[in-house]
């Protein structure tokens, strides 16, 4: 076993908790370790309680964990709240004289934090940077490669010559005064350089490597930050991003964009995805490619708005009235986030249908070090378009001309004298709306024939763990590390569990899935929400019932230790 | 030379005598006397006897959704603003289901001509009260009375808009003028078009409105003040203004898209190499 330190940095909003985390796991990630970071936050600006978790390896490491070595508490109910999560040689650092009452001892390292970051930026809002000084001084990281990486994260400019400063005064403090001993300490590994980045940066770095050019979005959370950051790569990347009057126009948006020839692209969470299905059905009916971000949060209605939940599954498979081939995506991390983006656009334009993307806010806001995307894998395949060549065609161009594969090639509005004419209603060939019998019927099988293709395009699951097994734990989408790591720590444990997970829901690998579920004893769902919507999807499929299932929807992701505890109440 | 033929399209099927029919042969007109070809032209509708419109012309077509006539034109304008984009729709389509869209529409400034068919009243659902219905007026889903219409011209100029007009089916010259004049302002040009629905309102008839519309043009009327403008927009009743109301120059929203100064975003090449430098970030 290689080390593995968690740490965690909470305090109210407003108290830099975010900065404070996500320098320190930048900073783990350039030491070449593996970084697992989540985030945990309310749905407000100032005050409350806020967290983000760093969890560090020399292994990869792909999950939260619940146990803590290092928690940076930046005001006292940090302390009350997360002190029971401290592993034996957990080490709390908080300021002392906001929590007189806490007495300093071996494992609880006091500090002025807020004096010192005074005194040496004349200003208190540098006190979680004086904070992360200490933690890094614990975990044993190099004091002049912490001053870059603040350097990095501020600026070389005299508010980062003031962190610095910052940093390194509660760095000092921290070794000259910590006589506790946290047990493990990580040292620089080299290596590759890996990135470091969440799962809405991922996607958004996905859809511009596949020519992503419009956007249309409404601020949600946790979809936001998609939107926010291409509207920033914008005018380099060339691309228009729009903020427009509600989801409804998002969608719509997208549908005219696409119709004129553009990839396009929406982002939102479950209940902005409410307000989008007419437009999806739109996007059906008319075969315009779309690509639909859901980042689920828990639900219904408002739910819990900046909390994690997997239950838009059923959702996104039904959304909209009447039948149409749809695709739907649940990436299961970061690397997946990237690619199966690039897959969506695709097989968007390629079947000229739309594409949803299950992600959610644990997946959406959680930082994992990845290998650098290999840009040159990734292939732009733009469907069947009509040939500019024939005048013929041209002249009598059929939008949704009747073929064996159900697709139709598409044209541009002015690419050619063609004229494209799309339409919402049962349509023609030609694109006019029709209430005949036949053609309704004709153009129905079209569109569904779709599938026969798209079919062979989605990948099964991935399995993992011993190939024999009296546990198969089945799950889907975000969980795919935390799912992993149970499989190994249950080894540990005695208990023998393996997996298999799907990040390509839609059309459903149905032969896949019974392959990899072929010889399984005891199947386990094991999902983010309360129904196991996945397990009735998989039955309603391949006909298999799951034995039993560990389901977990209170907004909360899961750990790898927690799957395991709740296998053993199972098998006991 | 564009000709009247090349925008033959099929039969409508509308009732003979419907407003519509005067309509579509201005827009048709229009396009003929602005010399543009069919493919260069894209009209986008919603649903209602008006959203067939289209259907029975020539050119590119986007029949979307009730309502969402205006999100789907500004998409596809905004990926090819060398489309000449005409939206088309009737008055529960644009000011009922479409509201919220036609208020941020008019307030962003596309570069888009909308044509609403107003004949006060939802037709193709045979005859219930529309968000212009008069007040008082009845029908099977009001029977105590329409409430308070929507002056869309008034909100429309409270909006910020840029070019705000009404017309009447029943003078196709003059609506010939005014959509030529909408298709080539740039900005979001709303033009409101007065048309009796012989089916189902028999209190807005041709001869009713007749009666009532006078052409601002013969007013001396300059469409350049806000504040007379918003008179003009409120003055219903005895008499009613048809022409352009209000006109103002502002930048559109695609004035202010830098990146649509390299052309338009479906010419724009694809290269997945573009995002090495994004990556470099994350390091």
């Amino acid at each position: 076993m290689g080390i593995d330190i968690n740490s965690m940095v909470g305090g109210e909003a407003g108290q830099g908790v975010q900065a404070a985390g996500f320098i320190i796991a930048k900073a783990l990630a350039r030491y070449g370790l593996g970084v697992f970071a989540d985030q945990d936050y309310e749905s407000r600006v100032r005050g409350g309680h806020n967290f983000f978790r760093i969890r560090a390896g020399d292994n990869p490491v792909s999950a939260i964990s619940e146990t803590l070595d290092v928690l940076v508490a930046l005001d006292r109910q940090s302390i009350d709240l997360h002190q029971k999560e401290l592993a034996h040689d957990g080490v709390v650092i908080f300021d002392q004289d906001k929590a007189k009452d806490v007495s300093a001892g071996n494992n609880l390292l006091g500090m002025p934090l807020e004096q010192m970051a005074v005194e040496t930026t004349k200003n208190k809002q540098a006190t979680n940077v004086v904070a992360v000084g200490a933690a890094m001084a614990l975990v044993g990281y190099d004091g002049v490669a912490l001053k870059t990486e603040v350097l990095d994260y501020f600026g070389a400019g005299e508010m980062g010559q003031a962190n610095a400063a910052a940093a390194a005064r509660g760095y000092e403090y921290a070794k000259a005064n910590f006589k506790g001993d946290l047990g493990k300490k990580f040292s620089p590994l080299g290596g590759q350089k890996r990135m470091l980045l969440n799962g809405n940066e991922a996607v958004a770095l996905g859809a511009l490597a596949a020519g992503c050019k419009f956007v249309s979005a409404y601020p949600m959370t946790p979809s936001t930050t998609i939107m926010e950051y291409m509207a920033g790569k914008a005018d380099e990347l060339g691309i228009v991003v729009v903020q427009p009057e509600d989801e409804i126009s998002a969608i719509n948006m997208i549908v005219g964009a696409a119709y004129a020839g553009v990839r396009a692209m929406t982002a939102t969470s479950g209940g902005g995805f409410c307000l989008m299905v007419e437009g999806l059905g739109l996007a059906g009916m008319t075969e315009t490619p779309i690509v639909v971000v859901d980042g689920q949060r828990a639900g219904p209605a408002i739910g819990l708005p900046t909390r994690t939940e997997q239950g838009d599954l059923q959702f996104a498979l039904h959304a909209a009235h009447g039948d149409f081939p749809r695709v739907v995506m649940a990436p299961a991390n970061v690397e997946d986030a990237f690619w199966l983006t690039v897959k969506a656009f695709n097989l968007a334009e390629e079947y000229q249908l739309p594409v949803i993307i299950l992600t959610d806010q644990y997946l959406a806001s959680s930082y994992a070090t990845a290998e650098r995307f290999d840009l040159s894998r990734v292939q732009v395949k733009r469907g069947t378009l009509l040939s500019e060549t024939d005048p013929s065609k041209l002249q009598r161009y059929k939008r949704y001309e009747i073929t064996s594969s159900g697709i139709s090639p598409r044209a541009f509005p002015l690419q050619s004298t063609a004229l494209v004419v799309a339409d919402s209603d049962e349509h023609n060939e030609e694109g006019h709306l029709i209430e005949d019998a036949e053609t309704r019927t004709a153009m129905m099988l079209k569109r569904q024939r779709k599938l026969d293709g798209l079919r062979k395009e989605i990948s099964g699951p991935r399995t993992y763990g011993p190939a024999k097994a009296d546990i198969t734990m089945i799950g889907w989408g975000s969980t795919l590390g935390a799912l992993r790591e149970a499989v190994d720590l249950a080894a540990q444990n005695g208990l023998s569990v393996n997996l298999v997970h799907f990040s390509e829901v839609w059309p459903f690998p149905a032969e896949a899935a019974s392959l990899a579920l072929r010889g399984a004893k005891r199947t386990f769902a094991v999902e983010n929400n309360a129904t196991a919507q996945f397990a009735r999807l998989l039955r309603a499929e391949t006909g298999h019932q799951v034995s039993s299932s560990i389901l977990k929807f209170d907004g909360r992701p899961f750990s790898p230790a927690y799957i395991v505890t709740q296998l053993k109440k199972e098998v006991a | 030379m564009v000709k009247m033929t090349d925008y033959a399209g099929s039969q409508p099927a509308w009732c003979p005598g419907c407003g519509n029919f005067g309509i579509l042969n201005a827009v048709k007109k229009a396009l003929v006397n602005l010399d543009l070809e069919p493919h260069k032209v894209l009209m986008v509708s919603g649903i209602g006897q008006a959203g067939k419109s289209p259907h029975y012309t020539k050119g590119n077509v986007l029949n979307v959704l009730h309502g969402r006539t205006l999100p789907a034109a500004t998409g596809a304008k905004i990926a090819n603003p060398e489309l000449v984009v005409i939206a088309v729709g009737g008055d529960g389509d644009g000011y009922g289901e479409g509201g919220n869209h036609f208020l941020h529409s008019v307030r962003r400034n596309h570069d888009i001509t909308y044509l609403v068919h107003n004949n006060q009243v939802y037709a193709l659902t045979k005859g219930q009260a529309s968000p212009t219905s008069d007040q008082g007026f009845v029908t099977k889903t009001t029977p105590h009375g329409a409430s308070t219409p929507l002056n869309s011209l008034a909100v429309a100029i409270a909006a910020g808009g840029t070019f705000v007009a009404r017309g009447f089916s029943g003078d196709i010259d003059h609506l010939v003028g005014l959509i030529k004049s909408g298709i080539q302002h740039r900005g979001f040009a709303l033009i409101d078009i007065l048309q009796p629905c012989i089916s189902f309102n028999h209190r807005n008839t041709h001869a009713w409105y007749k009666e009532r519309v006078y052409k601002l043009e013969e007013a001396t009327y300059r469409p350049s003040d806000r504040s007379a403008a918003m008179e003009k927009a409120l003055e219903w009743g005895e008499r009613i203004p048809v022409g352009i109301i209000y006109r103002q120059e502002k930048p559109t929203f695609e004035d202010g898209l830098p990146v649509l100064k390299r052309g338009p975003l479906v010419k724009q090449t694809i290269d997945p190499m573009q995002v090495s430098v994004l990556l470099n970030e994350f390091v």
